[in-house]
């Protein structure tokens, strides 16, 4: 076997350009799905990361699904409107059910002395919010019952508008106004990060009650945020806040919800979609290119075993077998197809390393990529290889060491 | 395996050969019957279109016959009569090749960017001698021809003679049977034929059997037995008595 392999890469060493060039098919199909790969493998670390950050465990409660065709969002849309009641209504009656809070989301300019943000997201909520959040606090506290009860207006701030608005002040004690209305901030947010390109540290809560009276010009829909009582009981939580919900909205039985019950899964199920679709493509162009370099792979061999006909007659007059001599061609086809997976994952590899450096995308190197070179050495080397290699190991030996 | 007809080395009988050439049938052998003694030194004559190659591709297990019976060291290689057809199959026939004959051709036929010692020790790859006996061997095949010097030579970086010399060690490592040589010194300038020649003399007498094919007398003379062949057929099969036989 040793010496086969060694046979083989003196073979390849011999015509290392023809070599080259022949594998550059199999070398795009592996740099095409290895580049999505890639991608893919980062998207997904990123995604898992800030997809935990909302908790498996939290279902958000609201007249409108996530991810639901058009028409259905415009039917949604005329639906009444769920109000800030219905979160009390369900903590009472819910058994599963450990925290709840409105969530109510509102873009707004912030202003402090000089200083002022465009574009933060307000977020009206209640003290529960904390934990269904998982918000940690680096100073102050987090809104009480008492906040949301007396509407009062303060203001728990992201890592970001402390940076941003306070520039060093500590802003703890200190008011800042939010679309011209004065906030007292009571607390700041630890340091969060990106989620889907959204910087959740540029961000603000403040009591849900207190944005509906100062902004809520209009009976605002609200969303209402329910964290099960433990993560293995989202299925028993969300069953009984449907059934929870259809009585707080007298539904009769047979009509259907005129609210949805959404949660992470669901965004979870779209990312999958979007992500299948897009190893699809990969692995339809891969597989054609793959099929064009296999090609190539087949026409290089049969020249070889053309061109080393007299070869192959010493050979077999010396007392190779046929099973020899077809391991010895299928071998080197086998070395021909595994350069061009080396060369397609260092082109991969780099486009990978530069996406990394210099774009917010993350790519990974993901250790698949072995196992799927392995696998396409192994499959192409052998379907390209197995005829030129069939027609070595039958030529006659008399006839090959005859030839010119 | 049958029981051997005459307990020679090599028994041919009746072994006829007929090329299928689309409307014409070549008769290449018609019925040769032949008996080769080990440790002989035998020359194979004719001219071209004779079946000399054909007899030698069919002794050396290259090609089989069309008819006739052909037993090598006792092992049945072919039987094929009216009433039966028994050939060994491709891969036994390279079993024989590679442990029991030990080919030399015109051409050298050596692997070209391959050193000395690789391609001797080619034969004993294929027989799945172990790395290191295989070294060991081949340098003392290179070492009978007297080549031990130039073991990392390619054939390129050799003389006609060093390439001719090599492949003869390549057709010793084996120790085989019977060492097959197709006109060895037809690519060569005459004194280094005269040194192939000698070396072959001393083959035969170390105990080795050869069978020398070619139509040149003087290299023919160096053999104890001259079969001549005409038409597919044994012409003559003569003693040579003079010059050789006095060294015995």
């Amino acid at each position: 076997m040793i010496e086969v392999l060694r046979i083989a890469g003196a073979a390849l060493w011999a015509h290392k350009f023809r070599a080259l060039l022949t594998t550059l098919g199999i070398a795009i199909g592996i740099f095409t799905v290895g580049v999505v790969m890639a991608i893919i493998e980062g998207l997904n670390a990123s995604f898992a990361e800030q997809i935990s950050s909302m908790g498996s465990d939290v279902l958000y409660v609201d007249k409108r699904g996530w991810f639901q065709g058009r028409d259905a969002w415009v039917l949604s849309r005329q639906r009444r409107n769920i109000g800030l009641d219905a979160g009390e209504y369900i903590l009472q009656r819910a058994q599963y059910v450990s925290h709840v809070s409105p969530r109510i989301y509102q873009g707004g300019r912030l202003k402090y002395k000089e200083n002022s943000l465009e574009r933060v997201a307000v977020l009206g909520a209640a003290a529960d919010m904390a934990v269904i959040a998982g918000v940690e606090l680096v100073d102050g506290r987090f809104l009480s019952k008492l906040d949301s009860q007396r509407k009062k207006a303060v203001v728990v701030i992201g890592a970001a508008i402390d940076e941003n608005l306070f520039g060093g002040e500590d802003p703890l004690g200190k008011r800042l106004s939010i679309n011209g209305r004065k906030f007292l901030v009571i607390g700041i947010l630890e340091k969060q990060g990106q989620m889907m390109g959204r910087n959740l540290d540029n961000m603000i809560y403040i009591p849900a009650e207190t944005l509906l009276k100062m902004f809520g010009r209009r009976w605002r829909n609200i969303t209402i945020a329910v964290k099960a009582s433990s993560p293995d009981l989202i299925n028993e939580a969300r069953d009984e806040v449907e059934g929870i919900m259809r009585r707080y909205r007298q539904i009769r039985p047979g009509q259907p919800n005129d609210f949805a019950i959404n949660q992470q899964s669901a965004l979870q199920e779209l990312y999958d979609n979007a992500t299948r679709m897009l190893w699809m493509v990969a692995i339809g162009i891969g597989s054609i290119a793959l099929i064009v370099g296999g090609v190539g792979v087949m026409n290089i061999m049969l020249v070889t075993v053309t061109e080393r006909t007299v070869e192959i007659g010493i050979r077999k007059s010396l007392g190779a077998r046929r099973r020899t001599i077809l391991w010895q061609f299928l071998v080197e086809s086998m070395a021909v197809s595994a350069l061009g997976v080396v060369v397609g994952f260092v082109m991969a590899s780099g486009v990978a390393v530069f996406v990394q450096r210099y774009t917010t995308l993350a790519a990974r190197v993901p250790p698949t990529w072995i196992a799927l070179g392995i696998g396409v050495v192994v499959v192409v080397g052998l379907i390209f290889g197995l005829w030129p290699a069939t027609k070595a190991a039958r030529l006659d030996p008399i006839e090959a060491l005859r030839y010119e | 395996m049958a029981t051997p007809g005459q307990n020679g080395l090599i028994n041919f009988q009746g072994i006829t050969k007929v090329y299928d050439m689309g409307k014409e049938q070549v008769h290449a052998l018609r019925g040769v019957d032949l008996t080769i003694q080990a440790n002989e030194y035998i020359s194979i004559m004719g001219p071209s279109g004779s079946g000399k190659s054909t007899l030698m591709n069919i002794i050396g297990c290259l090609d089989t016959p069309t008819r006739g019976r052909y037993e090598f060291e006792g092992e049945l290689v072919s039987d094929v009569t009216d009433e039966q057809t028994f050939k060994m199959d491709d891969d036994q026939l390279a079993g024989i090749r590679n442990r029991k004959i030990g080919f030399v051709f015109q051409t050298f036929n050596l692997l070209a960017r391959t050193t000395a010692l690789r391609n001797v020790e080619l034969p004993l790859v294929y027989a799945g001698v172990s790395r290191r006996d295989r070294l060991v061997r081949a340098q003392a095949a290179l070492e009978m021809v007297g080549l031990e010097d130039r073991s990392t030579h390619r054939p390129s970086e050799l003389s006609g003679g060093q390439r001719q010399r090599v492949a003869i060690a390549r057709a010793l490592v084996t120790h085989p049977s019977i060492i097959l040589a197709d006109e060895p010194t037809g690519n060569l300038d005459s004194t280094t034929g005269r040194e192939i020649m000698s070396l072959f003399d001393d083959l035969q007498e170390q105990g080795n059997t050869i069978i020398l094919v070619t139509h040149e007398p003087h290299v023919a003379e160096h053999a104890h037995r001259i079969i001549h062949i005409l038409d597919g057929q044994i012409d003559r099969d003569e003693q040579v008595v003079k010059g050789k036989a006095d060294f015995q």
